[in-house]
């Protein structure tokens, strides 16, 4: 039973940096595609001039940067949890990414939307209380 | 049109990047410790796999079309509407990784997708 503990913690760690480093990321790119507008994808000399503009702009990278970091945290976690517990458990990113949006970029959020958003939460918390499985049964193999 | 085929990218290329992501790292193993060597050499394990290559090429095509989302919509309406890809996963996570995928993570991923249709029809 000792085994479990730090490998919780680890989880949850992992975990919240996930549903930070996610949204953040994803209002940089937002605020960078948003500066590099408008954006032309047809014919493909524009698509390369468009592409060059959006690479041009700070909080690309930035997002690219957070991205990484997602992207980091995610694959740590998925060498010890299941996938179908990890991601819908970091799902609580999209009510984060909305926030953010709100708050940050001063988007308009409807009341729908954030219904909507609870509703995403809400089955989070019912997928996360089915436990990670393979985690569980991996560390009692260990020990 | 084009936001069709941008939001079915980002969820069909985005789910299976992540799926070939994991069955990579689930060959790789959980690292040791937590320190950066180690970290570092999990890492360099994981590239050596086909499926990470896989992966990161396809979530490549995901990020891209979700660039391109991101120029025509708000964050707070692509982020949420990308969760369709719960359903997807948890499909993926149950035929391609052999995950046990419960009754009650069912009921949660059905949830999942209810709130992303929410979201769909709170665009304002």
């Amino acid at each position: 039973m000792a085994a479990h503990k730090p490998l919780q913690s680890k989880t949850f760690l992992m975990i919240l940096v996930m549903v930070l480093a996610g949204p953040v990321g994803n209002v940089f790119l937002g605020m960078g595609m948003k500066a590099a507008s408008p954006l032309l994808f047809w014919p493909p000399a524009q698509l390369l001039h468009s592409a060059l503009r959006v690479f041009a702009t700070v909080p690309i990278w930035l997002g690219i940067l957070s991205l990484i970091t997602f992207f980091v945290a995610y694959m740590l976690v998925l060498s010890w949890a299941d996938y179908s517990f990890v991601q819908p458990v970091s799902s609580v990113a999209y009510g984060v990414v909305a926030l953010l949006g709100w708050l940050v970029l001063g988007e308009k959020v409807s009341v729908l939307r954030w219904t909507g958003i609870a509703i995403i939460c809400l089955g989070v918390f019912v997928v996360s209380r089915t436990g990670s499985q393979a985690t569980n049964r991996e560390t009692a193999g260990k020990a | 049109m084009l936001d069709f085929v941008l939001f079915t990218l980002i969820v069909a290329a985005g789910t299976g990047g992540e799926l070939c992501v994991s069955r990579a790292m689930k060959s790789v193993g959980e690292p040791v410790g937590f320190h950066p060597a180690e970290i570092a050499r999990t890492a360099l394990r994981a590239i050596r796999q086909p499926w990470m290559w896989a992966g990161v090429g396809m979530m490549a095509l995901a990020f891209f079309a979700l660039l391109g989302a991101l120029s025509m919509y708000n964050v707070s309406f692509v982020v949420p509407v990308t969760a369709l890809s719960y359903v997807a996963g948890a499909f993926g996570g149950a035929a391609f990784l052999r995950e046990r995928v419960t009754f009650w993570r069912w009921v949660g991923v059905l949830l999942v997708t209810i709130g992303v249709t929410f979201v769909f029809f709170g665009k304002s």
